[in-house]
């Protein structure tokens, strides 16, 4: 589990689940390292301020991250996190590698609103 | 909320969260106004192994203590904030967040610290996290048995050229001049691996790829001659640059765009400090951020009570 104060997900099961009880869902799948500590920074910090977005982390060594690097709009990525962003189920923005809280909430206001 | 302090601190690294904790500590009220990620540079760090007492931690780990003690002393921290106005001149110091947020105080601690040097050319925005990256333990794995390019000729080039040949078939180093600037061992465990390759006096001119980066264009120096590399990843490790742009014109800085200071931290703006990366010095550390975080502090808690000195009414 990744240290962090955002919702876990754990497991295939779990990522159905969030996706399944909320529109706009936020997940930053990573590690411990520098290159992600900065993006769940940022989600925590918005958390309060998107109350309309479900922000939560998924660890991108475990078998079930699969959901997420074996999306298609993951395939070119070649750098942690990577981040997706699903509205209704579906994935309306994917990037990868450290984002800054400027790109993290142009991308928020763009597909979800506040 | 009072937005008025004892004391700003603008920069959350290692040297404001140690300022951080000694003006808080004295009973000075403080805030800490950080850009980016509390911890800065500390949290790019996998391992510290060199900060005395503690034999090994994680930089994500120093960083949360220093913050969660600066914190317990009554700290105030934000971050993740734009500034966007900075006033140093006159007894009254005054610092605006996001357009429209005006914090004032009597003493200003300058600890914006430094970043990664970018390369600055066509394509690397673009192909960041799609071939290039700037963190060899992030991002090597990627890479598992392809031919990959590390651009520098420092100690933490080499040293994660080597750490590189893990995953990668091949490592070529680039590096724009004909020697390294590094440590002799770090150039020679480079040179003694038979998966490095250098390819001296040149530098990447574009980084080449649509959905993901397939090569890079190099040139030649001496020659002037470009050639083109089919490449997957890129790692960049060309140095460090002082977070001080927003400073220039507001305080002294040198060539380089570091901040001067005395040996008290003091600028040369009466109650400006500075501390840490973004000062003129020769070693940057955590050690020393620290130290110059503690010195910044103590000479601002001397300056204010200067300032409460100069205003004893006298008695006539
Ligand atoms: C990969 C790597 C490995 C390292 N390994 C070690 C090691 O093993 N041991 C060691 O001792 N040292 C190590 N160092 C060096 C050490 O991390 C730094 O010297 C030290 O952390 C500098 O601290 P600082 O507070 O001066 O600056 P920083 O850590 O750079 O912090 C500055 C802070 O200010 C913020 N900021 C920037 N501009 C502004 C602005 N305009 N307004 C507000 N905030 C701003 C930044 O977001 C940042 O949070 C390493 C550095 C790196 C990059």
């Amino acid at each position: 589990m990744l240290h962090t104060n955002l919702t876990h997900v754990l497991s295939e099961q779990d990522h159905s689940k969030i996706l399944q009880e909320n529109e706009n869902v936020m997940i930053c799948c990573g590690r411990m390292g520098p290159m992600c500590i900065p993006v769940y920074e940022v989600m925590e910090e918005l958390e309060s301020e998107y109350k309309n977005v479900k922000f939560a982390d998924m660890e991108f060594d475990t078998p079930d991250a699969k959901v997420i690097r074996n999306l298609p709009e993951c395939r070119s990525f070649q750098g942690i996190p990577f981040v997706v962003y699903y509205k209704n189920g579906q994935v309306v923005k994917a990037t990868s590698s450290i984002q800054s809280i400027e790109q993290v909430t142009t991308i928020l206001d763009q597909n979800f609103g506040k | 909320m009072n937005n008025h302090f004892d004391v700003i601190i603008i920069g959350g690294g290692a040297a404001g969260l140690t300022a951080g904790i000694y003006l808080s500590r004295a009973k000075l009220s403080t805030l800490i106004l950080n850009e980016g990620t509390v911890g800065g540079q500390m949290v790019l760090t996998h391992e510290i192994a060199n900060y005395p007492g503690i034999e090994s931690i994680s930089g994500y780990q120093l960083a949360r203590n220093m913050k969660a003690q600066a914190q317990k002393f009554g700290c105030t921290i934000k971050s993740n904030l734009k500034i966007t106005g900075i006033e140093l001149s006159g007894d009254m110091k005054q610092i605006t967040v996001n357009e429209s947020d005006v914090y004032t105080s009597n003493a200003v601690i300058i600890a914006t610290g430094g970043k990664s040097r970018t390369i600055g050319v066509p394509g690397e925005e673009n192909m960041k996290g799609k071939g290039i990256s700037y963190c060899a333990t992030c991002d090597g794995d990627f890479f598992q048995d392809k031919e990959i390019i590390v651009v520098g000729g420092g100690n933490s080039a080499l040293e994660e050229a080597v750490s590189l040949t893990k995953y990668a078939s091949k490592v070529t180093i680039v590096h724009q001049f004909d020697h390294f600037q590094a440590f002799e061992h770090y150039v020679e465990e480079a040179k003694l691996n038979s998966k490095i390759n250098f390819i001296m006096e040149s530098k990447i001119v574009e980084f080449i790829g649509d959905e993901k980066l397939t090569g890079v264009k190099i040139q030649n120096i001496a020659s002037n001659e470009i050639a083109k590399m089919t490449i997957e990843g890129v790692f960049i490790f060309i140095g460090y640059v002082p977070n001080t742009e927003k400073l220039d014109g507001m305080v002294e800085l040198n060539q380089w765009k570091e901040i001067v200071v005395d040996k008290n931290m003091a600028t040369n703006i009466p109650g400006v400090y500075a501390a840490g990366d973004s000062i003129a010095k020769r070693y940057r550390q955590v050690t020393t951020a620290v130290a110059d975080g503690t010195i910044a502090a103590l000479s601002a808690a001397d300056y204010l009570n200067s300032l409460k000195k100069a205003f004893i009414p006298v008695e006539v």
